[in-house]
């Protein structure tokens, strides 16, 4: 419904998620977009049927530690069991399946679906920060080093099914055998290991320790790297969905139990095989092209993989600056960093607080959500001056935000509503609002709005303000949005003063999918106003 | 009543979930090896004779050696390629020359080839020249095999012990 008041929206910051660039443009239309519709509007039945804070797609790396934590704790229980002896394995493997299937067998059972399980998020994980565009620029970092643990994910499964000495294993040895031939420092001996007669405990032996100790310390080690450059990493997934997960995986162990095919036999060729398509896949390849050639688009592929946060390069904005001359060393902004930039340090300007935040540019994503949460961000001071603040991102600059603000309020003087919104740059594109009682400044992230802002917006003549994040739960910067709400709340400093009355506001959550339910949420504000103003 | 749908939801998209996990972790089954197919696999170890005969060295290169090293043979270190025929029934099934491996071409080779060969009666020929210095195939086999279904034949060749056998 449009509006009869005829005054141009302001317009601040348009997004700047994606360059005016002809690869920027092939990238978001063609690749990025497609998925990310797909993706937005599965996530948005997954918030209606889980809740934001039980939605999976919002914990898809804290559900992969989960399932490896169950990979783990099945594992230790199966190999209390097992023996680790060409002969001995199948037959200890048959007894935990079927002898003491009420247990072993479970456990058994909960460490392959727990291993597959984790492939599907693991990838779903991959579809997610792609289609996101959360890959590239300063998160390159967490996905080049994800790369190498996908693949140690997959070389602990194969290297898993070797240890059952069933057909399906005889023939996962044989055919990575055959792979690892191809390679220079094999060529050719590997695979007689694998001829009836020639095969010897030692090297089972082998292929035990690898499954169980080499492989799993250096994934460990792989997660560890993958998760370096960001702070208060979620590693604990919450816990309706983790009981959820479990026994959804219990009752698949109990009602789908993992089995074995016949023991291994070297005399004979296993025909019709079951596979694990999650982690055996490329074994079928070797029966239509030659290893060399398999490893060539394995490769090709985890090359690609690596290098796509430069396909093209994603140029972050210059890191924030701190200014010690507005900085009293609270560390506030070091305790709100989602990506480890900040430090502190003690000071250095002789000035009587005790410390000062230093900046890492290379890890600053510059989402300003530390000048949200610095104290001197406050736009009521000095009202007349530059306002300066103790950190702030030097391409858009906190007294901007408050010059821009000043702007709005000025050009909707005449409109019997006035409505602002302050919205994040990777949510609904509130630029795209024509309603001429509302006037959209655009924030790299809500969490760079100091909750004075709000405060200061209504006592300028503001009847409404509207903050658009990203979907709760999924911000793109990882806390802006939670910051801003527990200082609303009053849960994290700075607070909201407590007068502003919690009417004149909302904050709310939405993607780009989701436009038709922000028009909505400025309608009732509309509404709300109207109505306050005839009573 | 939407609690309720909620719930039924998350249970709905659990089991899709699992159903998905479960599926491809045993289906769809793969055929690895046609029920009327038997495989037969080539693989041995073998280094190539030296490419040219062993010498006496004479008495003026003995004299100019340390007399540590006064070896009165010499060896060249390059190996002959190794030829390697496989016929099945009259018909090449395999045929291929190895090049010795190393920097030098002094190290042997490693073979290991797999053929998928139709079950029932074949007749193998077996042939393998491992030296530049003589004409023709200096070891061959020949042999007369009935395959059974998904039966492995391994086709060893150990110099040492007369060349070709098959088990």
């Amino acid at each position: 419904m449009k509006s009869p008041y005829q005054i141009p929206t302001h317009q601040m910051f348009a997004s700047d998620i994606y360059k005016n660039t002809l690869k920027e443009q092939i990238l978001k239309n063609f690749f990025h977009k497609p998925i990310k519709y797909t993706y937005l509007y599965v996530d948005a039945w997954f918030n209606f049927a889980f809740g934001t804070k039980n939605n999976p797609l919002y914990h898809l790396g804290s559900l992969a530690f989960f399932l490896l934590w169950i990979v783990l704790i099945s594992g230790l229980y199966i190999f209390v069991l097992f023996d680790t002896s060409i002969t001995g394995a199948f037959q200890s493997v048959e007894y935990m399946t079927n002898e003491q299937w009420y247990l072993g067998g479970v456990m058994r059972s909960l460490h392959r679906y727990a291993s597959d399980a984790l492939v599907v998020v693991v990838l779903l994980h991959i579809i997610r920060e792609f289609s996101l565009d959360r890959y590239r620029g300063f998160r390159w970092f967490s996905w080049f080093t994800g790369t190498p643990n996908l693949w140690l994910i997959i070389l602990l499964g194969i290297s898993g099914y070797w240890l059952v000495w069933d057909q399906l294993a005889q023939y996962v040895a044989i055919g990575s055998s055959q792979l690892l031939d191809a390679l220079p420092m094999f060529s050719g001996a590997m695979s007689r290991n694998f001829l009836a007669g020639n095969l010897s405990d030692r090297f089972f032996t082998l292929m035990a320790f690898v499954h169980l100790l080499g492989l799993p310390v250096m994934l460990l080690f792989g997660l560890w790297i993958h998760v370096k450059r960001l702070t208060k990493v979620e590693v604990i997934v919450p816990r309706n969905l983790a009981i959820g997960s479990f026994l959804a995986l219990l009752i698949l162990s109990l009602i789908k139990p993992a089995i074995s095919h016949s023991q291994a036999d070297l005399n004979i060729i296993p025909a019709v095989l079951n596979l694990d398509w999650f982690y055996l896949n490329i074994y079928p390849v070797l029966d239509y092209f030659t290893a060399g050639e398999a490893w060539i688009v394995t490769i090709l592929i985890s090359t690609l993989l690596m290098i796509m946060p430069w396909l093209p390069i994603k140029r972050t904005p210059p890191a924030v600056v701190v200014d010690l001359n507005n900085c009293n060393g609270c560390s506030q902004c070091f305790e709100d960093c989602p990506f480890d930039a900040i430090s502190m340090q003690s000071r250095t300007d002789g000035a009587r607080w005790k410390m000062e935040p230093v900046v890492d540019p290379a890890l600053c994503a510059a989402c300003g959500i530390c000048v949200g949460s610095c104290p001197y961000s406050n736009p009521a001071r000095r009202s007349e001056v530059k306002l300066a603040t103790g950190i702030d991102l030097p391409d858009k600059p906190i007294h901007e935000i408050r010059t821009a603000t000043k702007t709005a309020l000025n050009e909707l003087k005449s409109a019997k509503v006035k409505i602002i919104i302050f919205a994040c740059s990777h949510g609904v594109d509130a630029t795209e609002i024509n309603d001429q009682d509302v006037a959209t400044i655009t924030l790299p992230c809500t969490g760079m709005l100091p909750p004075a802002f709000i405060d200061y917006t209504l006592q300028r003549g503001a009847d409404g303000v509207l903050i658009s994040g990203c979907r709760s739960q999924d911000c793109y910067y990882r806390f802006g949005n939670r910051w801003l709400e527990k200082r609303i709340k009053g849960e994290r400093t700075p607070i909201l003063a407590k007068r502003v009355n919690r009417q004149d506001f909302d904050l709310v959550g939405y993607a780009e999918t989701d436009k038709e339910k922000l028009l909505q949420n400025i309608e009732d504000i509309r509404q709300q106003v109207l109505a306050r103003s005839e009573s | 009543m939407k609690t309720g749908l909620r719930y039924i939801l998350q249970v709905a998209n659990y089991a899709i979930f699992m159903l998905i996990v479960w599926y491809f972790s045993v289906a769809p089954a793969y055929t690895h090896l046609e029920a009327c197919q038997a495989v037969v696999v080539l693989s041995f170890g073998h280094a190539g004779q030296p490419i040219s005969e062993c010498r006496k060295r004479t008495p003026e290169e003995l004299a100019a050696l340390p007399p540590n090293m006064r070896n009165p043979t010499v060896c060249p270190r390059e190996r002959s390629p190794i030829d390697v025929e496989l016929l099945l029934d009259d018909k090449p099934l395999f045929v291929q020359t190895f090049n010795p491996q190393g920097v030098s071409g002094d190290w042997g080779i490693d073979v290991y080839q797999r053929f998928k060969i139709p079950r029932g009666k074949h007749n193998l020929k077996m042939r393998l020249k491992d030296s530049v210095r003589v004409k023709d195939f200096n070891y061959t086999h020949d042999v007369d095999i009935e395959l059974k279904t998904a039966q492995l034949l391994v086709i060893d060749f150990q110099a040492d012990k007369g060349g070709f056998s098959v088990k």
